[in-house]
């Protein structure tokens, strides 16, 4: 048997929802706004809430693009994408200057995003005060009042205990001067791409039923003290084994049976189409 | 000489619970102990007002449940009063009632220009961070962004409350409850604020920490010129410490004067029986 489904899987009531959430979270940069996040086809903490943004803004004329830790390929984003797909019909693809939104977990593209482009992230933990207060009442409390010593401190316990700070991933960012916000678990190496973004970058929680927004060109500052500048990952003297960039995110691979160790780009679709171009230029060098 | 008090109350009121008819006006209503007997309305603090001038040490006395506290946790910001004003002696602040501000210029005063040592450690404290990241805790609320900075005056402040520094990444859990109440000081002490409350900042603890403890405020006192409110039912602390004394009694004042006065030649037949309950 073969139902018809609703364009983009929701009923129109469910989109119109989300998109109030959406439209409230980008007037307050970085203001965590509460949403009935839906029972979705997927595991909840498997990317509902992204899942749940991308289907309430997608339009007939989108492309899509799904990343999870910078990879299109993974199970995850593949279903995620196919899921979407088939409820719409829209186009996919692996580029990411190809795509009108692009759906990630966990990373941004290593290309820049223009301003045709919407960003959505997924988000497991949306509070950055949660380890120190574990009351959602008082956590409201102390974003109103931009009282956020918390989250300096656990930057603070992290220099006392091991002299630097350690956050290897979602590293709290100020955003427009604001709020403090988890920038979702993309490496610090990301986080200044958040800054001053020509996309619109939508964070969707779908456990915690939260959705929050970075709008374009908003500034979004790494938390950091005076003495302890925020630092990014460094990969110097490090290159991709397959393309050799050396300037992007690289993943640590290691071989099992020697136990070498290499590196490769973390943004797969990045590694390809510097492959394919190198491979273009040397046909066309060779055999013209 | 006449002197700016550094903080005035002014008939502060503290209720919990709506009123009925027969409490609502403070004139004539009979109360048992503090509360109606009619709705069960608490009131816990009634028509208090008192001024704290700069560099005194202003004590509070009262049995249990004689709203001592809960006059301090007005006075922090901890709890909503219903009534009442208070203003602070604060160039940008002066002569507003620091009730009537918002939030988050409570926020500013309490970070900026008070300190806080509750009775329970628990509830100043983070008990799950170091030592010196919770004195950093105050310091980073009152702005302080560098890390070098922090930890000299973090590990100074510890010092002085006789913790060994081996112990400062130590989490306040982990401490015996004198040592917690130390870093509790310590932490109140570290913004430099000029007002400071004290809450049975002594009770629990035995007599040799008690003593250092008192010496340190004391010191504190004498070397920063600091205003502080001691709340205790431990008459010796307030004769210790305390220039001037209120005495607590169903949530209202029935006295006050000199220390000294007051546990000398006590008037209020409530005071009398406290003084000469004294061992």
């Amino acid at each position: 048997m073969k139902t018809n489904h609703h364009f983009a899987f929701f009923d129109e009531g469910s989109k119109k929802e989300i998109r109030r959430a959406i439209l409230k979270a980008v007037a307050i940069p970085g203001y965590q706004v509460p949403f009935s996040s839906r029972e979705m086809p997927i595991a909840r903490g498997w990317g509902t809430g992204g899942l749940q943004i991308t289907l309430s803004i997608i339009g007939c004329e989108d492309v899509l693009k799904v990343i999870d830790q910078g990879s299109d390929e993974s199970v995850n984003a593949v279903s995620i994408k196919k899921l979407v797909q088939t409820t719409t019909g829209v186009e996919v693809t692996d580029l990411t200057q190809e795509a009108t939104i692009i759906q990630s977990r966990h990373r941004i593209p290593e290309v820049p995003l223009d301003s045709n482009q919407i960003l959505v992230l997924q988000v497991p933990a949306p509070e950055p005060l949660r380890d120190v207060e574990a009351r959602e009442y008082m956590t409201k409390i102390l974003h109103s009042e931009e009282e956020y010593s918390g989250a300096w401190l656990q930057l603070f316990e992290q220099i006392m205990k091991f002299g630097r700070t350690t956050t290897g991933a979602d590293h709290p960012v100020y955003v427009n001067h604001r709020y403090v916000m988890a920038p979702s678990p993309i490496p610090r190496f990301d986080n200044p791409k958040m800054h001053q973004s020509e996309a619109l970058i939508l964070l969707g929680a779908g456990r915690e039923k939260k959705i929050y927004a970075v709008p374009p060109f908003t500034d979004v500052r790494s938390l950091a003290f005076d003495d302890y500048p925020f630092k990014v990952e460094s990969f110097s003297g490090k290159q991709c084994r397959l393309c050799g960039t050396s300037d992007v995110f690289l993943d640590e691979v290691l071989a099992a049976d020697t136990g070498e160790v290499s590196y490769q780009c973390n943004d797969t679709s990045y590694c390809m189409e510097r492959l394919n171009q190198a491979e273009k230029a040397e046909v066309e060098n060779n055999y013209a | 000489m006449h002197e700016q008090p550094m903080l005035s109350v002014r008939n502060l009121e503290k209720q919990f619970g709506p009123g009925c008819r027969m409490c609502k006006n403070p004139i004539g209503r009979q109360l048992e102990k503090n509360y109606c007997p009619h709705c069960r309305t608490v009131y816990a603090c009634q028509n208090i007002s008192f001024d704290l001038f700069p560099g005194e040490i202003l004590g509070i006395v009262g049995e249990s449940g004689s709203g001592k506290s809960t006059l301090m946790q007005c006075l922090y910001f901890d709890e909503e009063l219903t009534a009442g004003e208070a203003s602070i002696n604060i160039s940008d602040l002066d002569g507003e009632n620091v009730f009537t501000l918002s939030n988050q210029q409570k926020r500013y005063i309490r970070n900026h220009y008070f300190g806080m040592v509750y009775q329970n450690p628990m509830k100043g404290l983070k008990m799950d961070f170091s030592a010196i990241g919770n004195i950093a805790e105050k310091l980073i609320a009152a702005g302080g962004r560098n890390v070098a900075e922090m930890e000299v005056i973090g590990k100074t402040l510890l010092e002085k409350v006789h913790i060994p520094l081996f112990r400062m990444k130590e989490e306040p859990r982990r401490f015996s409850g004198g040592m917690q109440q130390r870093v509790q000081i310590a932490k109140a002490l570290s913004n430099q604020a000029p007002v400071l409350f004290l809450d049975e900042v002594t009770t629990g603890l035995d007599l040799s920490v008690q003593a250092s403890v008192l010496d340190l405020i004391k010191k504190i006192q004498r070397e920063l010129g600091i205003s502080m409110i001691v709340v205790s039912h431990d008459l010796a602390v307030i004769r210790m410490l305390a220039d001037r004394t209120l005495v607590m009694l169903n949530g209202a004042v029935v006295e006050e004067g000199l220390t000294d006065q007051i546990l000398e030649d006590p008037q209020s037949p409530y005071t009398q029986q406290l003084v000469y309950s004294l061992l």
